[in-house]
């Protein structure tokens, strides 16, 4: 793979699957994807396939963990070992075991916990394939998986990463512009309340430069947003045909 | 568990924070007495304690040979552990790393890593084969809240520290030769955390304030003022506006700490 001598943005400003710097990948979101699990959502944006499923709320084991005054949310992400290049190993990683944190931390301020005490909540997010912003497309799955689950949410997370690449603040990274890119910032975001449940950063950017990529990713955001909503109608939609 | 104390004490918190001031007496932008101490374990190439008030926190740094990652085959690897020590703590408990220590020692490398604090690419010794592996071992010793910041400054105090011995390198094997120099460390990343209290941010939470906190916020800035790592956590949320004005604050908390320090 020779990917770091080509060029990440071509002369007419183009990245390198043809999208403009503020441009995201197509995106498929399907809800109500899997029988057994109480919500469920299947997403795809550019080459990330991302399945997320929630059981519950349901009775917590080991019980002494349980909260007297509200649910105990509880989050794995896991990357399948074909989702990348090389196999990587199933056993959970450092990298996978932090991004189940943010992530639970990032859908947690939706979801109303004190309407749920001594119970849990399980969100399961496997990566099936990997192309750079998964923890971002894990979410967004994540909250629409909940949303199907029928628990009461303040709004849907969403997230959408920015970056720089060449000098130029882009949207939504995929993998080779992670990589060689010079800076990533996840951001999570509940549009009805404009508030960020996820922020990261890794790379170099200028107090400037750190805003604008910011404001970016948020207007990725509200654009995925509506996506949302609309494959969360769909799964209606497509039931009352069945009906009838 | 404390938490029935904390939520007594939560109000009164926010109350003080409300009026720009905190239970411990500070502003809401003031950090807690930081002490710096170099060079105390004898046995590591490099080595600091730093006492963030009554948190303390010990780093060693170790140096060994090893292979590089594929994609940077001619750059020395590094490598940051952090332990929840269970005497730091009653809420620590024995056994591998959970989530909080796995996302400090990761907050931590974030920095140095993404500020390119250490020039790696001196530490390579065959290119593809061989090259040097530095191991940052983060040590919790006392938990008094803001292990992030605490931690990330004993990390650089300690790579500040490191020593190396001399040598050459006779068909791709290493021959020491007498003496030492320093760790090739050209840039001080320093991390700043806020705590969000009642829509409210305070600098460098204490543990009473970490309990009743919505969320958390930290900010990493290199010597020139840029943002080299950002993370957030704790189940609260923030607004841009709130992110926005950190990274002021941040900017100049650490080229204060910077200037104090003498990096």
């Amino acid at each position: 793979m020779s990917q770091k001598t080509e060029k990440l943005i071509d002369k007419k400003g183009l990245r390198l699957d043809g999208r403009k710097p503020d441009e995201l990948r197509p995106i498929k979101i399907e809800v109500g994807v899997l029988s057994n699990a109480d919500g469920s959502a299947y997403i795809e944006q550019g080459k990330n396939k991302i399945l997320a499923a929630v059981y519950g709320p349901k009775e917590l084991h080991p019980k002494h963990m349980a909260l007297p005054d509200r649910m105990v949310l509880r989050c794995r992400y896991h990357m399948a070992p074909f989702s990348v290049q090389e196999r990587k190993s199933p056993a959970p990683s450092r990298r996978e075991i932090e991004l189940s944190k943010v992530i639970r931390e990032a859908i947690e301020p939706a979801i109303f916990v004190e309407y749920y005490p001594r119970t849990a909540i399980d969100v399961f997010v496997e990566v099936l394939q990997a192309d750079g912003s998964t923890r971002c497309t894990s979410i967004t799955a994540a909250s629409l998986a909940l949303a199907d689950a029928g628990v009461p949410m303040r709004d849907l997370v969403v997230a959408c990463s920015a970056g720089k690449v060449e000098d130029t603040i882009v949207l939504d990274l995929m993998d080779a512009e992670d990589k060689v890119g010079s800076a990533d910032v996840p951001v999570a975001y509940m549009p009805n309340l404009g508030v960020i449940t996820l922020l990261q950063m890794d790379g170099i950017l200028t107090p400037e430069e750190f805003e604008k990529a910011v404001n970016l990713a948020i207007e990725g955001c509200k654009k995925i947003y509506a996506l949302q909503k609309e494959a969360l109608k769909a799964k209606y939609v497509s039931v009352k045909e069945v009906e009838e | 568990m404390s938490t029935i104390v904390v939520r007594v004490k939560q109000k009164q918190i926010a109350q003080l924070i409300a009026k720009g001031k905190r239970l411990d007496g500070r502003g809401l932008t003031d950090y807690r007495e930081i002490k710096v101490e170099q060079g105390i374990i004898e046995k590591a190439e490099g080595s600091a304690r730093v006492l963030l008030g009554k948190t303390e926190v010990m780093v060693g740094v170790k140096i060994e040979t090893g292979e590089p990652f594929p994609d940077t085959p001619n750059e020395g690897v590094l490598t940051v552990n952090a332990e929840l020590v269970p005497l730091a703590s009653p809420t620590f408990e024995p056994g591998p790393p959970d989530e909080n220590s796995i996302e400090l020692a990761r907050v931590v490398d974030r920095g140095i890593r993404e500020s390119k604090a250490i020039e790696l690419d001196k530490l390579c010794i065959t290119p593809g084969k061989k090259v040097f592996v530095i191991f940052v071992d983060i040590y919790v010793l006392n938990h008094d809240g803001n292990l992030i910041d605490a931690s990330s400054l004993a990390a650089m105090a300690a790579l500040l520290n490191t020593k190396m011995f001399n040598y050459e390198i006779e068909e791709g094997e290493i021959k020491i030769k007498p003496g030492c120099t320093s760790l090739p460390v050209r840039r001080h990343p320093v991390s700043v955390t806020f705590a969000k209290i009642n829509d409210r941010l305070v600098v460098d939470p204490w543990l009473e304030e970490e309990q009743v906190m919505d969320a958390r916020l930290t900010i990493t800035t290199d010597d020139d003022g840029n943002i080299c790592a950002v993370q957030k956590g704790g189940s609260g949320y923030f607004t841009p506006k709130q992110v926005f004005e950190a990274v002021q604050v941040a900017k100049e908390k650490a080229a204060e700490i910077r200037k104090k320090l003498g990096w």
